[in-house]
């Protein structure tokens, strides 16, 4: 439970030191603070944000090839082993002020790690901090520019997390709409709106210009406020708001016209003098009602600045942040409001996830340029890191201050091990979405899928104890697991827009995440192993039995093969009873179980057409599930490729994902099928057939992060054709993924609902074969 | 029935602009009128010039500014004097009601009114004092007006003024100018709310943007910190506080300037920022409140104007409407704010009779439409 843990008897709003009797979840905050390192501290004026670098033991499961020739390991392919591997980990923590004596007690006593001298500090209340922080930790405190870090930060968290940034709209069935990674994220305007307004122009990493900014801020909010009412607290100052009537003291258009100034295209409803109506001594207003006309009065004047500058630098992209915005929908939807007013819809204003934690990360990177971190990719931990507006220090005041909670938000981001770029085959790289359904959009869909992973989740915990058997805790650790994934289940029912968009691959994702947390890297690996044991038996009898065939009829059963194959997937729940029920469950009867043609989206005719023509300069074909799919039915069809002439990419991922086939056990696989076979062997010798890792750790797939070195070897091979297999890359995510060449994607669909809601059945058939606009006509197919 | 056998439209000459806080009055009393004229001049006309130009009050909150009065003018081919005139708003029925007393409708002429109140209170006008308005638009008649007061000059003086060494507390100085070639411009008219214009020429301009931070938000915001009840009280306590105990400045938060961003430290980093803190709000003065109201306000229109100055590539500035009326401060802060932040680039102008000219364009409109009968 990242979220809101709970310390007993503790007093909030006590001033700057805390009751030294409570204690801190050490389980839940400042993990792994044996090897933290390079400090870096955010103090702003009720917030602190710690930041730090560690390193994180993961237990992998690594595949290791035996010697065939020994014949010493029975019939097994491939060992599995358990090793440790150690990653490296962001870790941002937000507490209130109040408990900051008691957070560096906590970090004092749980640091082990000798080798930090300096604390990297920023923030307006570093200063005030400073002699505490050199006291209790030992460190010196070296502060860094505040805007500097801002800005380090929010290029940090634009670049590194998907969906991140959002549009804020209050009445629509989603209040959050996230914006896609743009590939490049510059240039963009940050408007930080603490007690006063910056204005700031971002060119580049290293180049950025304050060019504005207004002294009318949130400052002048909070004093203004505290002066006219008798709330004297920032938030609760906002709720009074947003209870309040501006228009009883804003005079607005229709109180001096009576009505709109029509040739003017002012409406009647618009406010012409904020205050206009209290210009008088005879009249008492609501506190409500003030503080309402105020916080217009402020949003929209910088809402008004905001577009003055993005349109004299000619800037489309305009983030906001800082205290007045901090995931307060009151004033993320006035500043909305008044961008659109001012811009009539051309801009969008944006808010960002992570914006509390900028000056944080901007400070830890200023202190951590040695190791480089900008050179690495980095992924948002869902297990974690607390979602947006769940139980936070932000969040209702009132509530906090009377159950007496601590309450903390994390942010924890892991190291990529490989950089992540996006496929240079993409059409539109700015406009691609990988995922097919936004669920925080779709209510119905939201509302099975959730169900459907709470339904999964026993089974989930049965593989991932029964894939440790020699680990007596591996119980206890499921079962803590169960919790986990549990609870974040239960926050995205509440919260959906907890973690960008939610989606079929976010939710698979974060099981991930959640089994990675406590130790479950790969449950399905006996399973895998077992599969492609028996799969490879069956290698050469199926290669036989295509090798007959008219070539026509060859083509068909090379596809119907790799569909087939595709029925055997563990991930999808409907199989995987039918292949725990039955494990005789046969590569033939799949086939049987397939549906006849013509399929629910059927283009083989057009496939067909064209491989009766020039033979494609290179495949890249992303891969699915190990066993049966990958062995008998993608190989023999990448087989075929290479025959035609046709060089072939194989990518697959590069750490597990349910009985996903891992670039490494993929490696091994390949070696054993060219001992049987020379055109796989021929393949492999002249770099004809490369196996190239996707740089993903997921069942879904993400065109825009792939490993970079992916990307170059489809460059420089020409790539011009992608066939991308499976429901997870095919059909939760990349349906819709336009490309530059031509594509494949093939799935078959194993989940009733979602057949359903195609138009279809279960095992119903994906085959949608796409050529790019402009060089042949195009293949219409939409069923989604 | 016409007084005058050529096309001039009938006495009294008004123009009228009808404010969300004020009403504006413009009197055209003519000093020309002959013994044949002024045996037909019936007696309500002749009791309406001398109610009006007799007294320099009217009832409790009527003003005539004496000191604006255009002498010996002439328009439409008559001499006379332009009176000044204002009210509050609030009291525009009481001014309809008087116009029914006076059995107003009887003379004949036509009202021409500007302003949002030509529209709200067209009925009451019907219905009350059974006089028709012709309405204006208040931006075409604060140009025409404004053109015009400047074209004839305040008598014998320029109309318009700027502030030398603007930057320069000790040697800060009001000088007179022309507008001689007076496009583009960009007009920003501060009334109740702030509208800004970039005028290109007499019937060439376009509303640029508009902010509600207008002189009724300062007022509106003095009332209610300081319990004052007018504008002239509000810009008095204003004249005697002191902003920066109010006003967090950036050597409150850096020590000193915020170099890397150039910001001296005697800027305001967060208008009010102080008040965010119990200690500081328990030691400062209603003046101060007054005086920080007012820093805000103006320096807010400031800004916008001269990122707006910047956005249409204009670099004159003028700043009209009675927020500005007896109010040095902000001039003087306007004149300041434009040259600094532009390094020299941008002027402030100024205009002596700030808060007229969408009256005086209502009383052209008066006499130009008569000319096309």
């Amino acid at each position: 439970m990242a979220e809101g843990a709970r310390v007993d008897s503790v007093t909030a709003h006590a001033a700057h030191t805390m009751d030294k009797s409570i204690t801190l979840p050490p389980d839940e905050i400042f993990r792994n603070l044996e090897n933290a390192k390079r400090f870096a501290i955010d103090i702003g004026g009720s917030l602190t944000k710690l930041a730090y670098y560690s390193t994180v033991q993961h237990k992998v499961a690594k595949v290791r090839s035996f010697d065939h020739t020994a014949k010493e390991h029975g019939d097994r392919l491939y060992d599995i082993a358990v090793q440790e591997e150690v990653t490296a980990r962001l870790h941002f923590i937000k507490f209130e002020n109040a408990y900051i004596e008691t957070c560096l007690d906590f970090i004092k006593d749980h640091l082990v790690n000798t080798d930090t001298k300096v604390i990297k500090a920023t923030g307006g209340g570093a200063h005030k901090f400073k002699e505490l922080i050199e006291k209790k930790l030992g460190l010196k405190v070296d502060k860094e520019d505040e805007m500097t870090c801002l800005i380090k930060g929010c290029n940090f968290v634009l670049r590194n997390i998907p969906h991140e940034a959002f549009v804020y709209t209050k009445h629509a069935d989603s209040e959050f709409r996230f914006q896609n990674t743009h590939p490049d994220i510059f240039p963009y305007l940050l408007v930080n709106i603490g007690s006063g307004v910056s204005i700031v122009k971002v060119e580049s990493e290293d180049k950025f210009e304050r060019i504005g900014g207004s002294s009318i801020g949130g400052g002048t909010f909070w004093g203004l406020g505290a002066l006219l009412t008798k709330t004297k607290r920032f938030d609760e100052l906002l709720q009074l708001a947003s209870k309040g009537q501006h228009t009883n003291v804003d005079m607005l258009v229709k109180d001096i016209y009576g009505g709109s100034y029509g040739s003017l295209g002012l409406t009647g409803d618009l406010i012409a003098s904020s205050f206009g109506k209290s210009a008088t001594a005879d009249k008492e207003f609501s506190q409500g009602d003030m503080a309402k006309s105020l916080l217009h009065m402020i949003s929209n004047d910088i809402g008004q600045l905001a577009c003055l500058y993005a349109k004299l630098h000619n800037l489309s992209r305009v983030y906001f942040g800082g205290f007045f915005i901090r995931g307060h929908p009151v004033t993320m939807h006035t500043i909305t409001y008044s961008i659109n007013y001012f811009t009539k819809g051309e801009v969008q204003a944006l808010f960002l996830r992570h914006e509390g934690y900028l000056g944080a990360i901007g400070a830890f990177l200023k202190g951590a340029e040695e190791d480089n971190p900008n050179q690495y990719s980095w992924g948002e931990n869902y297990a974690g890191s607390s979602g947006l507006m769940s139980v936070s220090p932000d969040m209702n005041p009132m509530q906090r201050s009377r159950s007496g909670t601590f309450l903390f938000d994390m942010l924890e981001m892991d190291r990529l091990e490989r950089q992540l770029v996006k496929l240079p085959l993409l059409q539109d790289p700015s406009s691609y979405i990988p995922d097919t359904m936004d669920l925080t959009e779709d209510a119905l869909a939201r509302e099975y899928w959730l169900y459907c992973f709470e339904d999964a989740l026993d089974g989930v915990v049965k593989r991932a104890v029964a894939s440790q058997p020699e680990a007596p805790e591996a119980q206890e650790r499921a079962e803590k697991f169960r919790q986990k994934y549990r609870h974040k289940l239960q926050t995205l029912r509440n919260q959906p827009f907890a973690y960008g968009s939610l989606t079929v691959r976010s939710l698979l994702d974060t099981r991930e995440h959640c089994l990675n947390e406590f130790n479950f890297p790969d449950p399905y690996s006996k399973i895998k192993q077992r599969e492609n044991d028996v799969a490879l038996k069956y290698y050469l009898k199926a290669v036989k039995a295509l090798d007959v065939l008219q070539w026509e009829e060859r083509q068909f059963a090379l596809v119907t093969g790799v569909l087939a194959g595709n029925v055997f997937d563990w991930g999808a729940k409907a199989v995987s009873d039918v292949l725990e029920s039955d494990p005789e469950f046969g590569f033939e009867e799949a086939k049987r179980q397939l549906e006849e043609r013509p399929w629910l989206v059927d283009s083989y005719d057009q496939w067909f057409a064209r491989l009766k023509g020039p033979p494609h300069k290179c495949a890249l074909f992303f891969v699915d599930n190990s066993g049966v799919d990958i062995i008998l039915g993608v190989m023999p069809f990448v087989r075929e490729l290479l025959s035609r002439g046709t060089e072939v990419v194989l990518a697959s991922n590069s750490s597990p994902a349910l009985n996903d086939v891992t670039n490494s056990e993929l490696q091994i696989l390949t070696e054993r099928i060219a001992a049987m076979d020379p055109i796989v062997q021929g393949g492999l010798r002249d770099e004809r057939l490369l196996l190239v890792q996707s740089g993903s750790s997921s069942p879904c797939l993400d065109l825009s992060r792939l490993d970079k070195v992916l990307a170059t070897v489809v460059r420089e091979r020409n790539t011009d054709l992608v066939i991308i297999e499976g429901m997870g890359r095919a059909i939760h995510t990349n349906y819709y993924a336009m490309l530059s060449c031509e594509s494949l994607k093939m799935a078959v669909i194993k989940n009733s609902w979602l057949a359903n809601r195609l138009g279809g059945k279960l095992f119903s058939v994906v085959f949608k074969y796409e050529v790019p606009a402009g060089r042949r006509e195009r293949p219409v197919s939409s069923i989604l | 029935m016409k007084l005058i056998s050529d096309k001039k439209p009938a006495f009294p000459w008004f123009g009228m602009d009808i404010g969300g806080t004020l009403v504006k009055l413009v009197y055209f009393e003519p000093v020309d009128i002959t013994a044949e004229e002024e045996q037909e001049e019936v007696e309500n006309l002749k009791s309406i010039r001398r109610y009006l130009t007799s007294n320099v009050a009217y009832g409790k909150t009527g003003v005539r500014d004496v000191h604006l009065e255009l002498r010996n003018l002439t328009m439409c081919g008559r001499t006379g004097n332009l009176h000044f005139i204002r009210f509050p708003t609030q009291g525009m029925h009481r001014f309809i009601e008087m116009g029914s007393e006076k059995n107003f409708s009887s003379l004949h002429t036509t009202l021409c009114a500007t302003g949002g109140g030509a529209y709200k209170f067209e009925n009451d006008f019907r219905s009350i004092a059974d006089l028709e308005l012709l309405k204006l638009d208040e931006l075409d008649c604060l140009i025409r007006g404004l053109l015009f007061v400047d074209h004839v000059g305040f008598n014998g003086h320029p109309e318009c003024y700027y502030f030398q060494n603007p930057s320069d507390t000790q040697n800060c100085v009001k000088r007179p100018c022309t507008l001689d070639n007076p496009f583009p411009m960009l007009l920003v008219n501060i009334g109740s709310g702030v509208s800004i214009l970039a005028v290109y020429s007499q019937d060439n301009y376009k509303r640029v943007t508009g902010t509600s931070l207008g002189g009724g938000t300062f007022l509106g915001l003095c009332c209610l910190l300081t319990g004052c009840e007018t504008f002239e009280e509000a810009l008095e306590m204003a004249s005697k506080g002191d902003s920066t105990n109010v006003d967090k400045l950036v050597k409150d938060i850096y020590g000193g300037d915020y170099e890397r961003f150039g910001l001296q430290g005697s800027a305001v980093a967060s208008s009010f920022g102080h008040m965010m803190c119990k200690e500081k709000r328990d030691s400062i003065s209603k003046e101060d409140l007054a005086r920080a109201t007012l820093v805000t306000i103006t320096n807010n229109i400031g800004s916008i104007a001269r990122m707006c100055a910047v956005n249409e590539k204009i670099e004159r500035v003028v700043f009209v409407g009675n927020f500005l009326r007896i109010n040095t401060v902000s001039t003087k802060l306007l004149a300041y704010a434009m040259d600094f932040w532009s390094k020299g680039q941008l002027r402030a102008l100024f205009l002596e009779h700030e808060g007229y000219f969408g009256a005086v364009g209502a009383l052209m409109e008066l006499l130009k439409a008569s000319e096309e009968l």
